[in-house]
């Protein structure tokens, strides 16, 4: 199958690689600790652990690209603070 | 006893489904992540450029100013659209046969398509053809939405307002109807007035579908293209160039496939963001 038309590249690759990864881990947890483990934390309202990660996801796309506006191109500290938000999101929220 | 076991082969009952959106969802998605870190001049030839792309639009004015004149436009359209469309709810008949024909009526705008609204709304606003632009010059009120960029702006808004007014007429009224008759014979035998009625008993009972209803208006104001597109092509100028009419503009006119990549992931950030707020409040809602 030519995927040419699709313009893969390996940090592209990489990325949606690890966003699937993600997602099997999710569904391995879900598996092993069914019920999504629902709670309401320091954002006042309800969330499982699939709600976790999507507010973690769209975060860290927010923190990227503030980064990238307000800062600069160089985004491993953007990825560092995602790192973190994304520890207190899964943590607190 | 029925044996309500959860059967795991369900899932690949989902199989279908999950296909359909890999095919006009996912995949698109990628391909739109791909372009937009690398240049191309076309034959499905890539040179890697990193995330200049989304500097460029995360710095550039125009994107800015799009962005600004989307948040306007939808602004304008709900502080007009939601206000009139309970007014008009309020007014209708609840009983008899005013009710098929209000209704009726209610539906006509929505079954319009998109560009027939916009090219209606081209033909009935033209200055020197148009039903309602020669009127409203005859008035002595100088009129040209395809010149003054004051007037493209009303008429856009106006177009919107008489498109898409219904729907939120329609979610009123359900609304309405949905409050039992002992509300408002408790409030008559205290004496209530009509705004008090309203205040109290009418729009709290409204809050869930009110709620629905701008969260609706609003994703489908910012993201709106075919209308103001047929009506004044973004013009003029770059009066009525809203988002995604200047997305269009950079990924077609000017096949900065790149630039416009960056663009819509940007654009599809800000209405993932919007969703998921709305998705929080109304699901909040319902809980409550």
């Amino acid at each position: 199958m030519d995927l040419s038309w699709m313009a893969w590249t390996g940090p592209t690759a990489a990325f949606f690689l690890a966003v699937a990864l993600a997602l099997a881990g999710m569904v391995v947890w879900e598996l092993k600790r069914p019920g999504g483990a629902p709670r309401r934390g320091v954002l006042g309202i309800v969330t499982t652990r699939g709600d976790r990660l999507f507010i973690s996801l769209l975060g860290s796309a927010y923190i990227h690209l503030a980064w990238l506006g307000l800062v600069g191109p160089n985004l491993w500290w953007a990825l560092l603070i995602s790192a973190a938000y994304t520890f207190c999101v899964f943590r607190w929220a | 006893m029925i044996d309500r076991k959860p059967n795991p082969k369900a899932w690949l009952l989902l199989l279908p489904m999950l296909a359909l959106v890999a095919f006009n969802a996912v995949l698109p998605l990628m391909t739109v992540v791909n372009y937009s870190v690398q240049e191309t001049f076309g034959d499905n030839v890539f040179f890697w450029s990193g995330v200049e792309w989304f500097r460029q639009v995360l710095l550039s004015d125009r994107f800015h100013q799009s962005l600004l004149r989307q948040i306007i436009f939808s602004a304008a359209i709900l502080a007009i659209e939601i206000p009139l469309g309970v007014l008009i709810a309020i007014t209708m008949p609840r009983r008899g046969i005013g009710v098929a024909f209000c209704l009726v009526l209610m539906a006509l705008p929505l079954l319009i398509p998109w560009n027939v609204v916009g090219a209606m709304w081209n033909i009935l606003a033209l200055p020197d053809i148009g039903l309602l632009g020669r009127a409203v010059n005859g008035l002595g009120v100088s009129y040209n939405f395809t010149q003054q960029p004051l007037a493209a702006w009303i008429t856009c808004v106006v177009m919107d307002v008489w498109h898409w007014t219904s729907l939120v007429v329609l979610l009123s009224y359900a609304g309405l109807c949905a409050i039992p008759q002992p509300y408002y014979q408790a409030a008559k035998i205290d004496g209530a007035s009509r705004w008090a009625v309203f205040r109290y008993i009418e729009l709290p009972k409204m809050k869930h579908v009110l709620t629905i209803a701008i969260l609706l208006r609003f994703m489908d104001s910012f993201m709106i293209y075919t209308e103001p597109f047929v009506l004044t092509g973004g013009g003029p100028g770059n009066t009525t160039t809203f988002l995604s009419i200047d997305l269009v503009k950079i990924a077609l006119g000017q096949f900065d496939l790149g630039t416009a990549a960056a663009m819509s992931l940007i654009y599809f950030l800000i209405i993932l963001l919007l969703c998921w707020v709305f998705y929080t409040v109304i699901t909040r809602k319902g809980q409550q």
